[in-house]
């Protein structure tokens, strides 16, 4: 399966290039970058593991995309998503989200059913990834 | 036309007897609005032979302390503190026989967070007084002492993108249909499909509730079936919009905490439960933490006509204060009236924080929000695939698109047709993003990523010359005039 988390999933992998213009783009907005990877890509894991600080005063696409490739050396097994942050009053928070790397294999999520109180039901999903532990998850 | 004040004053203003309205203090041209009083904008058309100062006095009067004769009562209260005043009357431009009455009304009138109470004034008798031919209310100016008394959206745009965790672009829905007649069973089937197919949410239709056909909770039932397998299968959270209007506020609360035990993002309402059920319904949601979708079933009986009834302007200021998350807001390029400016200014309406005076957008007042949560607009009502690059330029990002036919008319299903919508997206904010001329490059842009979607290419090619190009019954009275440059 493919994860459809994103402003982009839909797309053909966007290349290098795209990746930059996005980047300008959220630069140009005086959004701040953030670079975040995880190996759980449960849809409500809010958290991924960020990779240093969102980049407030980093204002250089091609700083930026370094730090992405350093990002994709370490953990290119994993997802890698980058995202804009617009510190605005009344916003303060993301602006674009969207997917920069994956897995090889994306094996998906498991749908739990708890068949509860007659006809009624408690779903759960679960990353079929966390079966394994932390770090050996795409291995 | 705005000449002096003609109240009497003094013990002759209470004789017993008849009246002008003028005269009792409803007209008050020198009278400058306080900071804190609520401004009214009414479009008067009075019967012929009644003096428009008088009719526009007559409304100031009869939506506040007025009666159709003196009533020595009155001088036991503070009364000119209590009686709307009509400062200003304007022709309105290009419609004789039409004037526009701004009417301040003092704070003190209004019970706080209560849509009913101002609009019992409001636009309570005086919408059926007699020397009237017609009457619109055009706009409000809440003074933000009042705006602080209403809870507001109960999850507002940015809370609602960071629990969906989708940012960046406008979301994608489908209103399921036939709107009447599926078994909650096939019903399901079509959220599913949508959902799966690249949709994040599905929506129940207006007059979808309990019919004999489809009960509630099988409707529930297998909509969150499809909303949990589609989550499962695609990795992003999805929504339908669960219709829990109802006969009564025991009913709708059951359909609501039903909703919320099956773990759904989301619920609806209808604007037609009325003011009162709906601030209930808000103040559930946000201690429910459910966003709250808004369906305006009824609006245009009293929003369409340019001369009478109230415009929708009004009604998303209201529904704003009420605590709705989603409204309908118009589409401008499907099927449904609304002309771009006209709607601009619902759009703004719904999303800022302050919004300046627009005449031409028809948005007569500067109205500051008070840091209340934002409302998402929602476009719905015959719009595809091939206007995403118009819908993107007219609508902007905070918005949620709706393709009911657009996608489950799509000839190769409704999984297909979602994802035709959704690469039609995708593509077209990623060239946007990129500094492309989008808007006339639209259909350029659709077509490059129409070669790696065929479900989008056949999207374009059925749906390639619909548009719905009638006449706007209701567009702004005042066109931009050019300002030299200095």
């Amino acid at each position: 399966m493919r994860v459809t988390q994103g402003c982009f999933s839909f797309l053909p992998d966007l290349t290098d290039e795209q990746i930059t213009a996005q980047v300008q783009y959220c630069l140009d907005k005086g959004w701040a970058v953030n670079i975040e990877f995880t190996d759980d890509p449960h849809p409500r894991n809010t958290y991924w593991e960020m990779w240093g600080l969102p980049m407030f005063d980093l204002r250089d696409a091609a700083g930026i995309m370094k730090e992405l490739n350093d990002c994709r050396r370490t953990y290119g097994d994993r997802y890698i998503r980058l995202s804009g942050f617009d510190a605005t009053h009344g916003w303060e928070s993301l602006r674009i989200s969207f997917i920069v790397n994956r897995p090889k294999d994306e094996p998906g999520f498991r749908l739990q059913r708890q068949e509860v109180d007659g006809r009624s039901m408690r779903y759960t999903t679960v990353s079929y990834a966390v079966d394994r532990p932390e770090g050996s998850r795409y291995e | 036309m705005n000449e002096q004040s003609m109240t009497v004053r003094g013990k002759d203003r209470y004789k017993s007897g008849v009246m002008e309205y003028k005269k009792m203090g409803y007209w008050e041209p020198d009278y400058v609005p306080k900071d804190t009083d609520v401004i009214a904008l009414f479009r008067v058309t009075p019967q012929d032979g009644v003096d428009p100062i008088e009719a526009c006095a007559a409304v100031a009067g009869e939506s506040s302390t007025a009666t159709w004769t003196v009533v020595w009562t009155d001088r036991l209260t503070a009364a000119e503190k209590y009686r709307a005043k009509c400062y200003r009357v304007d022709p309105v431009p290009n419609s004789p026989g039409s004037y526009f009455a701004y009417i301040a009304y003092d704070l003190d009138l209004f019970e706080p967070g209560s849509i009913a109470n101002l609009t019992a004034s409001i636009i309570g008798n005086v919408f059926g007084f007699k020397p009237l031919k017609a009457l619109r209310l055009e706009d409000m100016r809440l003074p933000v002492a009042y705006v602080k008394t209403f809870q507001g959206p109960a999850t507002g745009i940015v809370v609602e993108r960071e629990r969906l965790d989708k940012f960046g672009r406008p979301l994608l829905g489908a209103t399921v249909k036939p709107k009447l007649g599926l078994s909650g069973r096939n019903y399901g089937r079509v959220v599913y499909e949508a959902l799966k197919g690249g949709l994040d949410f599905c929506k129940d239709d207006e007059n979808i509730n309990s019919q004999p056909f489809m009960h509630w909770r099988d409707r529930f039932l297998y909509c969150m079936e499809a909303v949990n397998r589609a989550q499962a299968g695609t990795g992003e959270i999805k929504g339908t919009y669960l219709n829990v209007t109802a006969a009564t506020m025991e009913d709708m609360y059951e359909r609501a905490e039903f909703a919320a035990e099956l773990g759904s993002v989301i619920i609806m309402i209808d604007l037609v439960i009325g003011y009162t059920a709906i601030q209930s319904m808000a103040k559930w949601a946000r201690k429910n933490n459910m966003i709250l979708h808004l369906h305006r079933a009824g609006h245009s009986t009293y929003t369409r006509q340019r001369l009478h009834g109230v415009s929708f302007r009004v009604i998303a200021k209201w529904m704003r204060l009420a605590g709705v998350d989603h409204i309908h807001a118009g589409t401008v390029v499907g099927k449904l009236e609304g002309d771009p400016a006209t709607t601009r200014g619902y759009y703004d309406i719904c999303r800022q924080d302050f919004n300046k005076t627009t005449l031409e957008h028809g948005v007569f007042f500067d109205q500051h929000w008070a840091s209340l949560n934002q409302m998402m607009p929602v476009a719905s009502g015959g719009i595809h695939a091939g206007q995403m690059h118009q819908l993107l330029d007219h609508l902007g990002e905070d918005v949620v698109l709706q393709f009911g036919g657009g996608t489950i008319g799509h000839p190769k299903g409704i999984q297909a047709g979602a994802t035709a919508n959704r690469v039609a997206l995708e593509a077209m904010i990623l060239a946007r993003n990129e500094g492309r001329d989008y808007v006339h490059e639209g259909p350029e842009i659709l077509a490059k990523a129409a070669q790696t979607c065929t479900p989008l290419r056949e999207a374009l090619e059925i749906w390639k010359d619909i548009t719905f190009n009638y006449e706007s019954t209701d567009s702004p009275d005042f066109v931009p005039t050019a300002t030299p440059a200095m």
